[in-house]
């Protein structure tokens, strides 16, 4: 008898919008929050709910996040039964496809979902920071006897147009859907966490397999289909914390918001832990001079120089004289003497030189990809070298992989970038 | 050449006083995340050995908790893999273990069994970074039975606490002296030994049903040094055995705020692992102080926090101090406490106002869940 719930995380997505930060891995395995990477906190409420059978989607870049996830240890999902499973498109005898949509990655991974014979299907995305806790939602569903169920979250009416937005009934039942609506008629988002009864999942999933308009997507084509059909699909009001980072700005304020005397999402919950695979590191040093103000500080770091409101990954270096403001600076970056960085994203092991000015407050649009670069905020990518004393001012980009030789001159204004020499010309 | 690891982790080591009430030794947290046992037992793994007994006695709680399965350094295998070995009972005998060679006479099933040839013998609490690759080979080289890993010690050590050695040109060792009064030379005995694992089993077979000593070293290695070749290994490194008392401990703690002894017990050599306890990174508000000090994950940091070790969990609320202290694990320091010269077991609690203050020469110590 079919008995459980199954959790399936799509982590397949690149996350376009974080610019550098997604350039080579995929956005599920961007770092966050001094020593995580997103998807530890999706695995982590999974674990957390008592849910120890996980499939995690796979498409883009995903490298770093199969590493990163293992067989799953650090999560406790090393398990005799269930654990987690690492789900990559594949080829069969017709040929070999890709996961064309959400809901396709799940319909290609059925026999995966069939194998453990789930009461329940949770769909979650790996690319959100939040704590839930999924039993709540799960007795939700099974209270309101719902075929299925959707967690959403309230937000300002200023917002909705960002959102897919579920319009329902008094009893929370679904009864208008509206994607990225221009006047919606709620505020109740949809936070892309789905809890399906698998035998309804399985009849829609192969009902929008046959579909060739069908782009096969959770929020494009299954979620309008069962609203159209009047299903028994209700909302679940979720209250806690829940940020999509999908955008530089918004990744930014969220890993800031974690350096709030009380922050809205704690780390520091004892029964309610996140769990990552990192390496081991000694705990953080903290110099003779070091100022350190309003930060997170995370092992293996050693600060000789100045870091106020800013969140600092592993194994960073801030060298005597250099100061970090405002910034969100990636495992293994070093800040050399002198160097002044505000208002900025460094990417791992990235190596600033002596002082260099990073961050001047003055906002000029990106001219290389305004969409995405959109704030004060300068972006350095992995690995990339900053030549001593050069000045670089807000919305910048600088590429992950640049070399000292990579930059020409010693000032760049407000919205300019650096690439790597020989790709420059596939840019311009 | 396979190689068993044996980790002596039974002493509770009485001059620790209040910090070893309640844990042997090798269990004592060190550096802001670690315990004593992790730097042994991380190089031995660096070593490639992947078969390692360690031998408890006094109250071993939470050494078994930390090592658990040893899956944080990669011991939880079918094959080898980390045993316990505990004083037990059965229809012989009910004692404890009476020495360090009766506790590996008693566990002679242990290395029988093992596949391995060679025995590699040491202490869960000495604080060091080494890859015993080196030694193994300098044993052959030597054509040694025994060879004693040794380190020439300087005046920041007290000479008399340790066994002192002396060689010959060629590193043969030709005496032995147990914390002499007046030494001779500054050779001292690191406990740690590498020798055949059928001379080991021989030679205690020989010593132990005797009853007449159960001391490994004083009663089983010394009586055959004129018999064997005993060589020594000279580790010039830093070691240092944090049983020698609370000032040592303290010491040992200090010496890693600075920048060599961190790079060459953490980053230069193999790496250190430890149980993970998943805590978020430590966080510093905007009152928080923090100078020449080491802050484990998990701390909460408002108050001053200057020259001190700072373990996992600690919260230093506003207007606090704490200077030139050790705080383990979950201690709280409330509101405007001052704090000295102090080392604060875990799960202390300093309740607000309060000042605590030693002395450089007189460090004061709390138990674990003392409130003050």
């Amino acid at each position: 008898m079919a008995s459980g719930i199954t959790a399936m995380i799509l982590a397949g997505g690149q996350g376009t919008r974080l610019g550098v930060l997604t350039e080579d891995i995929a956005k599920p395995a961007v770092p966050f929050g001094g020593k995580y990477r997103i998807i530890d906190f999706t695995l982590s409420n999974c674990v957390n709910s008592g849910i120890f059978r996980v499939g995690v989607l796979t498409q883009y870049k995903p490298h770093l996040l199969n590493a990163h996830i293992g067989i799953g240890r650090p999560w406790d999902l090393d398990r005799m039964g269930g654990g987690v499973t690492i789900l990559q498109p594949y080829t069969y005898e017709t040929g070999n496809i890709w996961f064309r949509g959400t809901a396709d990655a799940i319909y290609e991974n059925f026999y995966f979902i069939e194998k453990s014979d789930p009461k329940y299907v949770l769909i979650l995305s790996g690319d959100h920071i939040y704590a839930m806790d999924y039993m709540d939602m799960l007795n939700y569903h099974v209270s309101k006897h719902a075929f299925a169920t959707c967690a959403c979250m309230n937000v300002p009416l200023a917002e909705t147009s960002r959102f897919g937005i579920m319009v329902t009934d008094l009893q929370q039942r679904i009864v208008e859907f509206q994607e990225k609506p221009l006047n919606a008629k709620s505020t109740l988002a949809s936070l892309g966490i789905y809890i399906f009864n698998w035998d309804y999942l399985k009849t829609l999933l192969k009902h929008d397999a046959t579909k060739n308009d069908s782009t096969h997507d959770f929020g494009n084509d299954i979620i309008p289909e069962m609203v159209k059909n009047d299903a028994d699909f209700y909302a679940y009001e979720f209250e806690g914390y829940w940020r999509d980072v999908g955008t530089l700005p918004s990744y930014w304020e969220a890993n800031m918001e974690l350096i709030q005397p009380l922050p809205p999402l704690s780390l520091y919950n004892p029964s309610w832990k996140f769990y990552t695979r990192t390496k081991e590191r000694p705990p953080a040093f903290f110099g003779p001079e070091a100022v350190v103000l309003d930060s997170l500080v995370s092992e293996g770091t050693e600060i000789a120089g100045v870091a106020e409101k800013s969140v600092i990954f592993q194994s960073v270096t801030i060298e005597k004289g250099a100061s970090v403001k405002n910034s969100v600076v990636l495992t293994g970056s070093v800040i050399e003497e002198g160097a002044e960085i505000c208002n900025a994203i460094v990417a791992e092991n990235a190596i600033i030189g002596k002082g260099v000015r990073v961050g001047n407050k003055v906002f000029a649009p990106n001219r290389e990809d305004p969409k995405v670069y959109n704030s004060l905020i300068t972006t350095i990518g992995y690995n990339a070298k900053v030549p001593d004393n050069t000045t670089i001012g807000s919305n910048c980009v600088i590429h992950s992989g640049v070399s000292k030789a990579d930059f020409d001159k010693e000032v760049y204004e407000s919205g300019e970038s650096v690439w790597k020499k020989e790709q420059q010309t596939d840019h311009t | 050449m396979k190689v068993l690891g044996l980790i002596f982790a039974g002493a509770r080591g009485e001059s620790l006083g209040l910090l070893t009430t309640k844990r042997a030794s090798a269990g004592m947290p060190v550096a802001g995340k670690y315990r004593a046992i992790d730097f042994t037992l991380s190089n031995m793994i660096a070593s490639n050995i992947t078969r390692v007994g360690v031998l408890t006695q006094y109250n071993p709680r939470s050494l078994i908790d930390h090592l658990g399965s040893g899956k944080e350094w990669d011991l939880d295998r079918k094959h080898g893999g980390l045993m316990l070995l505990q004083p037990y009972m059965d229809i012989h005998s009910s004692y404890w273990y009476r020495g360090t060679a009766d506790a590996i006479h008693q566990n002679m099933t242990f290395l029988r069994r093992s596949e391995e040839d060679y025995v590699l013998i040491t202490s869960g609490d000495h604080i060091y970074n080494f890859n015993y690759s080196e030694l193994f080979n300098y044993h052959f080289a030597k054509g040694s039975d025994i060879t004693f890993m040794y380190k020439s010690l300087d005046e920041s050590y007290k000479i008399n606490e340790y066994g002192i050695l002396q060689v010959d040109d060629d590193n043969r060792i030709y005496s032995f002296e147990e914390k002499p009064t007046v030494p001779v030379g500054n050779k001292a005995s690191m406990g740690v030994y590498f020798l055949n694992k059928y001379l080991l089993m021989d030679m205690l077979y020989n010593t132990v049903p005797q009853a007449e000593g159960y001391d490994f070293l004083l009663d089983v290695l010394i009586p055959n040094m004129q018999r064997l070749r005993y060589f020594g290994y000279e580790f010039s490194g830093y070691w240092r055995n944090i049983k020698k008392g609370i000032q040592e401990y303290y010491d040992v703690n200090m010496s890693l705020l600075d920048r060599k002894v961190r790079q060459e017990l953490f980053y230069d050599g193999v790496t250190i692992h430890t149980k993970i306890k998943d805590q978020p990174p430590p966080k510093c508000t905007g009152t928080a102080y923090v100078k020449n000090s080491i802050v484990g994950d998990g701390c909460l940091i408002s108050g001053r926090v200057l020259n001190s070790v700072v373990s996992r969990g600690v919260k230093v609320k506003a207007g606090a101090l704490v200077e030139n202290s050790i705080l383990l694990q979950d201690t709280i320091v409330e509101e405007g406490s001052t704090v000295k010269y102090s080392i604060m077991d875990k799960e202390c609690l300093v309740r607000s106002e309060r000042r605590i203050i030693g002395r450089k020469e007189d460090i004061l110590v709390f138990e674990k869940g003392s409130v003050i």
